[in-house]
């Protein structure tokens, strides 16, 4: 996995550290099975694949109902966050939503974010966040947001790439971290099990399939049995959210990306006593926090160029 | 007039021993304070027949879950300032832990 493709212009690494905003997703191209990320743009001028790559976006833990500092407005924030969907998604095929939807798994705030992202015009896959299954063992959620997988994990092609979806928010361990569980695992094992190491395979799951941080719970106790069945594959990229924050790790041919939030962000691993939301980001620096970063292909090549545009 | 400020001072001394001893033995009504993803304190020690409470002033919601195979007790997620109480009838020691953060864990002892 190239993480340092200078021919794409700027270092994507260096580009999705400078990440700093809430309220925006990501643009990922998929070339030759290697993905490539393209922030997402403040004007119409889209960076543009050719042929048959493969263009998707990803939001994560929209949080509706969340309305303590330092956002007391949730849905206006995904509401930002989808009209730049719309505003830069060109021939994106799909939209990928990393799960904790909601805050407390209430019909209603379902409700408002379904009604929110559908206002992007782009088919969603949603994976539940632990915040999402809170009522009933997650059979609401399930009803309205993964159709057809009453427990959450799913696949599906698109273009040559196999997408698989994962719930490791259920049946937590006192102690533990996210979990996969061995009906799930058995499945996924199946799912691979003849696949050519050459499809591309795109992951995504709440919580950090890899340890990021095992004293606030980020990671997943029985992940690396699920990363052992994906080893052999060429191109893997597994996408997660949780952690309000892009943090990103490659390991042989699996590169991992944690995606930020459209509600609020959440401390680097030890900065801060607790997990929690960033309660005293002032209100200009969280709308500086939700402008976009736009990379841009210039010239019509493949080099791409970055500019911050804030909200206000 | 002696009688009553005999049981005035009577009634401090009570007052004063039940909050020195805190969240132990002879308090009526414990409670556990969930804040910054930890349950405070983290562990108790209560008589049998007593009820427990949790108030969750953290700015994220939590469960109060037993942590044994079969749960005696689950709270329904807590919302800031909701609380959820429980009746420790059975002596034992019960570990418990939020559902939605595992890490967050805490035991009440009944004896």
């Amino acid at each position: 996995m190239d993480t340092t493709d200078k021919s794409a212009g700027t270092d994507r690494r260096g580009a999705l550290k400078c990440m700093l905003w809430a309220g925006t997703g990501a643009l990922w191209a998929v070339v030759g099975g290697v993905p490539r990320s393209t922030l997402l743009v403040g004007s119409a001028q889209a960076a543009t694949t050719s042929g048959n790559a493969l263009t998707f976006m990803q939001i994560s833990d929209s949080h509706i109902g969340f309305k303590n500092p330092p956002n007391a407005d949730t849905p206006g924030t995904l509401h930002e966050a989808i009209d730049k969907v719309n505003a830069l998604k060109g021939n994106a095929s799909l939209l990928i939503h990393t799960g904790d939807v909601s805050h407390l798994s209430r019909a209603d705030q379902f409700d408002t974010a379904e009604q929110i992202i559908n206002g992007a015009g782009l088919d969603t896959h949603y994976v539940p966040g632990e915040h999402d299954v809170l009522e009933d063992n997650g059979k609401n959620f399930f009803a309205r947001f993964t159709k057809g997988a009453a427990r959450g994990w799913y696949s599906f092609d698109q273009q040559g790439v196999h997408f698989i979806g994962l719930n490791n928010v259920q049946n937590l361990k006192a102690g533990g971290l996210g979990y996969l569980g061995a009906d799930q695992l058995e499945w996924l094992e199946q799912e691979l099990k003849g696949r050519s190491p050459s499809q591309p395979i795109v992951v995504f799951a709440h919580v950090p399939l890899w340890t990021v941080y095992q004293e606030w719970g980020w990671g997943t106790d029985d992940g690396a049995q699920a990363l052992s069945y994906l080893k052999r594959f060429g191109s893997v990229t597994v996408l997660n959210g949780h952690i309000h924050q892009v943090m990103q790790k490659v390991e042989g041919n699996v590169a991992f990306h944690t995606a930020l939030s459209t509600a609020f962000p959440q401390p680097a691993p030890g900065t801060a006593p607790s997990p929690g939301p960033m309660k005293d980001v002032p209100p200009g620096k969280l709308h500086s926090l939700l402008g976009v970063r736009t990379v841009r292909q210039v010239n019509g090549n493949s080099e791409l160029a970055t500019v911050d545009t804030t909200l206000v | 007039m002696l009688r009553t400020r005999l049981a005035a001072l009577c009634a401090g001394a009570l007052l004063t021993a039940t909050v020195a001893v805190g969240a132990a033995l002879g308090v009526a009504a414990p409670q556990v304070t969930i804040d910054n993803f930890t349950f405070g304190p983290k562990e108790i020690t209560v008589s049998p027949g007593t009820t427990v409470t949790w108030l969750n002033r953290d700015d994220i919601p939590h469960t109060v879950t037993d942590a044994a195979e079969t749960k005696t007790f689950a709270s329904a997620p807590l919302d800031t300032d909701d609380s959820y109480s429980h009746l420790f009838a059975t002596p034992g020691t019960y570990h418990y832990f939020c559902a939605l953060h595992p890490h967050m864990q805490g035991t009440i002892v009944v004896r």
